[in-house]
């Protein structure tokens, strides 16, 4: 957390609160959250339905609204705090700096502007002059799309161009952010395969900085440098890609792992089963949230959680007791 | 390894829909069978005609042509008396459980609505039993009999589902989708359930995915389609470890894995899935196919036995 000014996170959220006051109680959506992203670098943001992943990306924009929605902590990007712009700065940032990519392409253009409008329309928001349809032609040639499909409208493209639409708009201000939210879930698996080639591809090239929720640990795997586990609203564990995926900590972790049934495995043994549900974010438990599901659950859990520490050098869980160094054999630990 | 009893056979089906722009070709001359207590995975991608071939083998959609036998005998020809007895013993959970159960029922209704019509029951009491033994087969507790569905998380609303159809004892469940809308943990739970279920009850699944990890975990045999015909189909351990049509191997090789360290050939497909609506001659797949010939463009390729009991579609398996 030193802030080192050569090292400075591009994103940095601190100790992030974002509650909702609704008729059948205060949802506690984000408790707590602290999570940095560094310039150039992809995180995958994992959590299950209801865990606060978009919640807490929406409150990076400044768009959660007020009421029924408060927000405590601090928010830095680039060194500023978000909560404390002014709304023309904030929105600025948004679409300009930060840019997001949502789940559902279909939901998320405007059915009546054709593509190209509406790459338009980000570019001369963001900045001022000619050129903008000029823009959105490069912009769609560089998603893969003929430049004379920008005259179509939403509906006359398929689901992946329509996702490629959505990240052309997203990319068309050279943002230093991306937020990517389940870019990839409502999409066919050779589709999917296809839109992550193209993240991947862009992220080299115009070197943005990616945020990517997911609740699919495959595809972190296929794109992120590092990993941030989030449950009920706080992170459990963070670390890089190749430590959390070779020898996960926190038991949540390992239960998001053993869920997935995998191409390789044996598929007559049983998958293997978290108990019980997610917490309900209007009565959370005291101690450890997870500790009502955990298997190696102690008195001390229902207690206090423990907080993020360092467990390993770079290694980052909210656990009193993490796993041990179990089957890493398992995971395919060749050399 | 073939000398079970052939439950479910399908020969030649075709549905054809007919639409604005043409004939829309949803299932083509599809010929598959499920033998007893065994589990078919059925994968293909959006729009492939999955469903719709679920739907057929049920009943619940007419075919254009081809037939369907269930125990020997063909169900498109049954009389009323042997059509409700076909409806009893074949049944279907599908992929939503928030729109395919009624809102404004409890689970208590939900679950005894096929008792009822069925007259399965004698009285009102016989009906509360087996209610209660149907929630405590699929794993919901008691105390929800008077919940609605609202009130229940994704995972226990598709036990509704299950308990549904296991209410008048079939033999033959099509499960479409049935994982789809639920996060990996309920999905985990809800994939044992069925397990369980299949391993108590003897049951004969025909488990439609589009997620292949999910097929492998569940299938004893699987079929892949791609645009209305099956392109390739063997048991379950044939197809992931040796799969030979090149539609399949691009589907498995796209699959993202948590496996960092396994040695991955990616196959990225080119383009869209092409429409159903009046297919060109030739094989469906040519399009995007890395192997295409001429001869794909020209003749489409039939489902042959490469291998001994593994079939594939294509000119070059």
């Amino acid at each position: 957390m030193d802030a080192a000014p050569v090292s400075a996170p591009l994103l940095d959220i601190r100790d992030l609160f974002v509650r909702f006051r609704t008729d059948a109680g205060v949802v506690h959506a984000v408790n707590g959250l602290n999570l940095s992203l560094r310039r150039g670098k992809s995180l995958g943001f994992v959590g299950e339905t209801g865990a606060g992943k978009t919640t807490a990306a929406l409150a990076a924009l400044q768009l959660i609204q007020s009421p029924p929605g408060e927000m405590t902590g601090e928010i830095f990007f680039e060194g500023q705090d978000v909560m404390k712009m002014t709304e023309p700065e904030k929105r600025a940032l948004r679409g300009g700096k930060i840019a997001m990519i949502f789940q559902d392409p279909m939901s998320s253009l405007n059915p009546i502007m054709t593509v190209e409008e509406q790459i338009m329309e980000m570019v001369s928001l963001h900045s001022a002059g000619a050129g903008a349809r000029e823009r959105a032609r490069e912009m769609l040639t560089l998603v893969g799309i003929r430049p004379e499909r920008g005259k179509d409208y939403p509906h006359q493209l398929s689901g992946g161009m329509r996702q490629r639409v959505g990240i052309a708009i997203a990319l068309a201000c050279e943002p230093s952010l991306l937020i990517a939210d389940e870019p990839t879930t409502a999409l066919d698996v050779t589709i999917q395969a296809q839109v992550i080639d193209l993240i991947k591809k862009l992220q080299s090239e115009v070197r943005t900085s990616l945020l990517l929720i997911t609740h699919d640990l495959g595809v972190v795997a296929e794109i992120c440098d590092e990993v941030a586990i989030m449950y009920a609203g706080r992170l459990v564990e963070a670390a890089d890609l190749r430590k959390l995926y070779k020898k996960p900590l926190h038991p949540y972790t390992q239960g998001l792992f053993d869920a997935v049934p995998r191409l390789d495995a044996d598929p007559d043994e049983k998958l293997a089963v978290i108990s019980g549900l997610t917490p309900d974010p209007t009565d959370l438990p005291k101690g450890c949230s997870f500790s009502p599901r955990c298997p190696n659950v102690r008195d001390l859990c229902r207690e206090r959680s423990c907080g993020m520490r360092e467990h390993e050098p770079g290694h980052f869980v909210d656990c009193h007791f993490p796993m041990q160094d179990r089957n890493a054999a398992n995971r395919g630990d060749g050399q | 390894m073939s000398e079970r009893e052939v439950l479910l056979d399908v020969r030649n089906l075709k549905k054809y829909f007919k639409v604005h722009q043409g004939i829309l070709h949803a299932v083509d001359d599809v010929s598959l069978t499920i033998s007893k207590g065994r589990t078919l995975g059925l994968v293909g991608e959006s729009g492939c005609g999955k469903s719709t071939l679920g739907r057929l083998v049920i009943g619940l959609l007419e075919a254009t042509a081809g037939e369907v036998f269930f125990k020997g005998s063909n169900v498109f020809a049954l009389d009323e008396k042997g059509k409700s007895g076909f409806r009893r013993d074949a049944q279907i959970v599908f992929q939503d459980p928030f729109s395919s159960l009624n809102p404004r029922m409890s689970v208590f209704q939900l679950i005894a609505e096929p008792l009822l019509i069925n007259r399965v029951c004698r009285g009102r009491r016989e009906v509360g039993a087996r209610v209660m033994e149907l929630m405590d087969t699929v794993g919901l507790a008691e105390r929800l009999v008077t919940s609605f569905p609202h009130e229940l998380d994704g995972g226990r609303r598709q036990r509704i589902g299950v308990a549904r159809a296991l209410a008048l004892n079939p033999d033959f469940i099509v499960l479409d989708e049935p994982v789809s809308a639920l996060d990996v943990c309920i999905q985990a739970q809800i994939l044992n359930l069925l397990g369980d279920l299949k391993k108590e009850y003897g049951y004969t699944y025909l488990f439609i995915s589009h997620n292949l990890s999910v097929v492998r975990y569940v299938s004893d045999e699987v079929a892949v389609m791609y645009l209305g015909q099956v392109v390739e189909r063997s048991g379950n351990r044939v197809l992931f470890q040796d799969p030979l049509h090149p539609y399949t191997q691009a589907l498995l090789s796209a699959v993202p894995t948590v496996d960092l360290d396994r040695e991955k050939k990616r196959v990225i497909l080119e383009g869209d899935v092409p429409s159903p609506v009046d297919p060109p001659p030739g094989c469906r797949f040519a399009p995007r196919c890395v192997r295409r010939g001429e001869r794909c463009t020209l003749e489409s390729p039939l489902l042959s036995e490469v291998k001994p009991g593994h079939f594939a579609a294509c000119h070059f398996a």
